[in-house]
């Protein structure tokens, strides 16, 4: 067993786990208060929020192998940790996030169209960030940490008790940015919450490459508190997060979570895991799967009828065929679209550039002849 | 109008800025109690607080990562970058983010930063303290790039790139810190543009570009050369990227000649930019190829020999005479 699968320790790398893998929930006698409130009907609608996510993620996949997109990162296996998490968030706490956590997004209420925009390639990006208090994908590893932790600095300038959460992966750990945004996070005690997830893979490297230590364990060093929760476990994942969330909008500054799960697909479409990892892996990994493990809770407890199942079943049918519709009816952008938005005002080096190219497109246009066009200067 | 300092006249317009807006904030190391290894924010952490005037820990990328988010959050940051040489710590998130934002977003969010950067040289330092970083920013799209000559303009335009939606690479020449001249303080800075470039002096038989530190050289140049007969009209730049190219294209349609010095190495430089551009736009009033005087394509020398790669006034002299036809140093090289 890899260092960073130990469940228990007792030394602080123990995992914080609400429901085991075959469905079952233990009790807790710290974090159980922070999901006291979590009913039938809110573990039901965790549920739904992560079967729709996987469906939207596969239809997705879909669409790529399809040709409709260039490239998709997949979350499967994930959708515990960011549903978890990202349920617990209010309307004006904020999100920076990497390029994997669109189950985030979903719960931010993104739209569906606008999470695709960037994958087809018809934008750099694909959303209003301040519509959904949520900044969009960053692909620089580990870059939005410290965009977090200056948007919490902001937070503590405005008296204000929002709380900013970053999202990254095990293999940011490794850089520069993340372990600056931890020292400056610590430094002024900003209201910022770190949330890892330690999906085992960054790419073809595991996990034991970036750290020789529970992730967890290096945020004491930085003098933030930090935990450990099975990122599998969607209701551990809410119950840690809350707790965090709680602490910086009081004042107790920072929190680093390691939600430790696994990436069940490859890192994107353009992936081939098989090349690096071994099919037991994901075996073992399988059987600790986040939807089937709320599943048996809920059928434990009577709360998986074929109704409720059917039902979910069909609503997530419907986004994904939502998100299809619009992925294929998006608008394709113009070619002076290049242009736009470089600047937030004139810049005449740029609008002769754009000058010349529509000159240009335009002499292929056999009814524009006028040769006689003043030359722009 | 009062006389003050190079440096003092920036410290009066951050404080006008702060004053007018009370979302810009300081970030930088040093920047508070001690007023910066320079001094250019003196003062200015006791009259606006610690959450206005932050120091900051010592980590040049993470100083500009928070500001992005800060930016994020509705403020206007004022970066200090102590030196030159340490910015590229700071790299990636001025050319991945700070420059690309505004762009990803579609206009979303703006990143209204202004990065201040002491830089050049002839100030005796050793590694690292005395580098002209300015073209690896001229060659990113989304940042816009100045550099001041002198107090009234570090005054103005200091206000200018604060009041700038768009992010703004300041460069400061730290060997003119101590230079005095006039500054009036209750110009309106809205009445001039930080993208147009100056006319120092006019002249008809060479157009002389430069910016920052060497416009004073450029101006001692001027006045030797008129003593040789040789009329020399300058320019000083002021912003970097954009470059003012209607003006110094103006100018040489005049002169026919072009001569641009800077400290900065010469390969992929500013220089060659100018160059090419007034080329393009103007080669038929070229009366001979643009002349560049610039350092060299070395690291920044030990500062006992710096003088022999930063451009003085006997090397600018030479630059003139192969741009006028006359006998210098390259004499029977040329093509």
């Amino acid at each position: 067993m890899a260092l960073n699968d130990v469940v228990s320790g007792g030394d602080g790398n123990e995992l914080v786990q609400l429901i085991t893998p075959q469905g079952e929930r233990r009790q807790n006698a710290v974090y159980d208060r922070w999901v006291e409130d979590i009913d039938g009907p809110a573990l039901q609608s965790l549920y739904e929020d992560m079967v729709v996510v996987r469906r939207i993620d596969s239809e997705a996949t879909a669409l790529q192998r399809q040709g409709e997109l260039a490239l998709w990162p997949p979350l499967l296996g994930q959708e515990a940790a960011q549903i978890g998490s990202g349920r617990a968030l209010r309307v004006d706490d904020f999100v920076f996030s990497s390029y994997r956590e669109n189950a985030v997004a979903y719960c931010r209420g993104v739209d569906l169209t606008d999470i695709l925009r960037v994958w087809r390639g018809n934008a750099s990006s694909g959303w209003d960030p301040f519509e959904i208090n949520m900044a969009t994908p960053q692909v620089i590893i580990g870059a939005q940490t410290l965009h977090a932790t200056g948007y919490a600095m902001g937070i503590q300038h405005d008296g204000d008790d929002a709380v900013a959460v970053t999202y990254f992966g095990d293999g940011a750990t490794s850089q520069g940015d993340v372990n600056e945004a931890l020292v400056f996070a610590a430094s002024y005690q900003a209201p910022v919450i770190f949330f890892c997830q330690n999906n085992h893979w960054a790419i073809s490297e595991p996990v034991g490459l970036q750290a020789h230590v529970p992730i967890a364990q290096r945020a004491p060093g930085f003098g933030i508190p930090s935990v450990r929760v099975d990122g599998n476990d969607v209701l551990a994942c809410m119950a840690v997060t809350r707790e965090a969330l709680e602490r910086a909008r009081t004042g107790g500054g920072p929190s680093f979570i390691e939600a430790v799960t696994y990436r069940m697909g490859p890192h994107t479409t353009a992936d081939d895991p098989t090349k690096y990892r071994d099919a037991n892996e994901l075996e073992d990994w399988a059987a600790k799967d986040p939807i089937a493990r709320l599943a048996g809770l809920l059928d434990e407890r009577g709360l998986l009828s074929s109704d409720f199942t059917d039902s979910v079943r069909a609503t997530a049918d419907d986004v994904a065929a939502r998100l299809r519709e619009g992925c294929v009816t998006m608008a394709e952008p113009e070619a002076m679209d290049v242009f736009k938005n470089v600047y937030s005002t004139p810049n005449s080096w740029l609008d002769r550039q754009q000058d010349h190219y529509e000159r240009y497109l335009a002499s292929f246009d056999s009814t524009d002849s006028d040769s006689s066009k003043e030359v722009s200067r | 109008m009062s006389t003050m300092t190079f440096g003092r006249a920036i410290n009066a317009g951050l404080r006008k800025a702060m004053e007018n807006d009370p979302k810009v904030v300081l970030m930088g190391e040093d920047i508070g109690k001690l007023g910066g290894v320079f001094r250019i924010t003196e003062g200015l952490q006791k009259d606006f607080g610690q959450h206005r005037v932050m120091d900051s820990p010592l980590a040049e990328s993470a100083i500009m990562g928070t500001a992005v988010g800060m930016a994020y959050r509705g403020y206007r940051p004022v970066v200090e970058i102590q030196f030159d040489g340490f910015i590229y710590p700071a790299f990636d998130q001025i050319v991945c983010q700070v420059a690309k934002l505004h762009y990803r977003t579609q206009g979303a969010v703006k990143m209204p930063l202004t990065i201040r950067v002491p830089f050049g040289g002839g100030i005796g330092s050793p590694e690292h303290h005395s580098e002209s970083p300015e073209a690896y920013f001229t060659h990113t799209s989304g940042l816009r790039v100045i550099s001041v000559s002198n107090p009234q303009d570090a005054y103005i335009m200091i206000q200018q790139a604060i009041s700038s939606d768009d992010p703004v690479l300041y460069f400061e020449p730290k060997r003119r810190y101590h230079v005095k001249g006039e500054v009036d303080e209750s110009v309106d800075i809205t009445a001039s543009s930080m993208e147009d470039a100056r006319i120092v002096t006019e002249g008809s038989d060479v157009t002389l570009v430069a910016y920052g530190p060497l416009v004073p050289t450029a101006r001692d140049a001027a006045i030797a050369a008129s003593d040789d007969g040789i009329s020399v009209e300058i320019i000083d730049l002021r912003s970097l990227a954009p470059i003012d190219f209607a003006t110094i294209e103006a100018s040489v349609r005049k002169t026919g000649r072009l001569v641009i010095t800077h400290e900065a190495a010469q390969s992929g430089g500013i220089g060659a930019e100018i160059a090419a551009s007034i080329t393009e736009r103007c080669f038929h009033y070229l009366e001979h190829a643009p002349v560049r005087v610039t350092g060299f394509d070395i690291p920044y020398p030990y500062s006992k020999v710096e003088f022999h790669h930063l451009p003085d006034l006997d090397r600018i002299l030479d630059g003139v005479d192969r741009a006028m036809g006359r006998t210098n140093s390259l004499s029977g090289l040329e093509g």
